[in-house]
């Protein structure tokens, strides 16, 4: 009997890291653009924070893309 | 000549009858966290994830080529023993179909297998340490490791939202979560389509091989492909509305960050682990995850007396898929009136469970509703819509 204890070791990080990681990044993005929303009904610019919600979405759009690939290839 | 035919024939049906339950068994995988958070209406959360099965099942040429993963010697299979094993998984599929407890139908499968090897070989036939490696560890890790993802993630995201407390932006962000969930459940409904419209691909393909229609080692035909992807979209769209009602709203009460959260870990787990060659049970890790995001959420709770219900199921599947594998075995070692009898018991097994299902049916207008569920600590909003954004 062989368990590859190493694959499961990289299966349980891998998960781990790229759940939160993406997780976080996407909750970035909707509180940014909850309170950017909140921010131009004050009359405020807020730009930065639009930039910066479009980024985490555009990162979190990367990852689903790879996904993708991967069940493809 | 004709008789091996007539036994070919009867082995791809009941293949294919796998391959259904096996579509609207883990319909929950997917969607029954879109379904509870209220992120897509029951119907078109089944309707995408058929698609999305469907689409899978085309979408990779690597057919599963070892369909028993090397638990079994698959050399020298009678065409017999592949039916016998279709019928265990079938039976116990339908059965915890009819409890509603989501199980993995890759270990029912495994389970039929073996037991109707064993039957037909004798032990020396069974790898036990792959039994090991593949299925029981798999399924102690599965759960423990996306659920501490979408623990984890779930905390992480009531941390950054914790700002958010005005009404409009509730609403906005909670839009944003059932966005991103959708999402994460397509991903799991492809993985899905490709992984397991293959193993029946396998299966049939191998059944086959062993009536000597194909030449071993041949690629799947067209027909295979596209029968297999078919009855496992079917499946989905019928949707196991009462292992979606576990899974959504049994287990724990979600919340779309939390449903989120655990959909993406779901997600993240499925495709991590049948990368870096630790195979990890989609069934399993799904409802790992939704457990994670129960405990994750401030107040939020996890019903044990479910959770243990569902843990049985889990260690009874190869068991129990084994025993009526071997006994259907049994039977149709004595001849082909013992695939008949077991053809028709298997028949008879569904219609009772099928029968028994109505006297209680569960579909997409009560799948939220938890209504028989002894809620114990938490109190349950029936309908997603009623439920406030999270605070």
């Amino acid at each position: 009997m062989n368990i590859d204890w190493a694959a499961l070791a990289s299966v349980f990080g891998v998960s781990l890291v790229i759940t939160v990681a993406l997780v976080g990044l996407f909750t970035l993005g909707i509180t940014g653009l909850a309170k950017q929303t909140a921010t131009a009904q004050g009359g405020g610019g807020g730009v930065l924070a639009r930039t910066g919600a479009y980024a985490c979405f555009a990162l979190c759009a990367a990852a689903v893309a790879y996904g993708i690939f991967l069940i493809v290839v | 000549m004709e008789h091996i035919t007539l036994l070919l024939a009867i082995v791809v049906v009941t293949a294919l009858v796998f391959d259904f339950t096996n579509g609207f068994h883990d319909t929950a995988n997917a969607m029954a966290t879109t379904i509870s958070t209220g992120a897509l209406k029951p119907k078109t959360a089944v309707a995408m994830s058929a698609v999305l099965n469907l689409v899978g099942a085309f979408l990779s040429v690597e057919v599963a080529k070892t369909i028993s993963g090397g638990i079994i010697n698959e050399n020298g299979l009678r065409t017999e023993v592949i039916f016998a094993a279709l019928v265990g998984a079938i039976l116990w599929n339908l059965l915890t179909w009819l409890v509603g407890l989501p199980s993995s139908s890759s270990h029912a499968l495994f389970g039929g297998l073996i037991g109707a090897a064993v039957m037909s070989a004798g032990w020396s036939s069974i790898n036990g340490g792959t039994v090991v490696t593949k299925v029981l560890l798999p399924a102690i890790a599965a759960p423990l490791v996306a659920g501490v993802a979408a623990l984890l993630a779930t905390k992480l995201t009531y941390r950054l939202n914790r700002k958010i407390t005005d009404e409009a932006q509730l609403k906005s962000t909670a839009k944003g979560y059932r966005a991103g969930q959708i999402a994460s459940a397509g991903l799991v409904s492809l993985a899905h389509g490709t992984n397991d419209a293959q193993k029946t691909m396998g299966i049939i393909t191998l059944a086959l091989v062993t009536g000597g229609v194909l030449a071993p080692g041949s690629n799947p035909p067209v027909w295979v492909i596209a029968s297999a992807g078919i009855a496992i979209a079917l499946g989905t769209y019928l949707g196991g509305w009462r292992i979606i009602r576990t899974m959504g709203s049994g287990l724990t009460d979600l919340r779309p960050p939390q449903g989120f959260a655990a959909q993406t870990s779901a997600a993240t787990v499925i495709l991590a682990s049948s990368h870096l060659g630790f195979s990890l049970s989609t069934t399993q890790s799904c409802s790992g995850a939704v457990m994670g995001a129960g405990l994750g959420r401030k107040g939020g709770v996890v019903r044990w007396s479910t959770a243990t219900r569902m843990f049985v199921a889990w260690g009874l599947t190869l068991p129990a898929a084994g025993l009526v594998g071997a006994g259907a075995e049994f039977l149709t070692k004595q001849g082909p009136w013992g695939v008949a009898v077991v053809a028709v018991l298997l028949v008879a097994g569904s219609g009772a469970i099928w029968l028994l299902s109505r006297r209680k049916p569960v579909d997409h207008t009560n799948v939220n509703a938890t209504g028989d569920e002894p809620a114990g600590v938490v109190t349950t909003a029936s309908r997603p819509s009623a439920r406030r954004p999270p605070v």
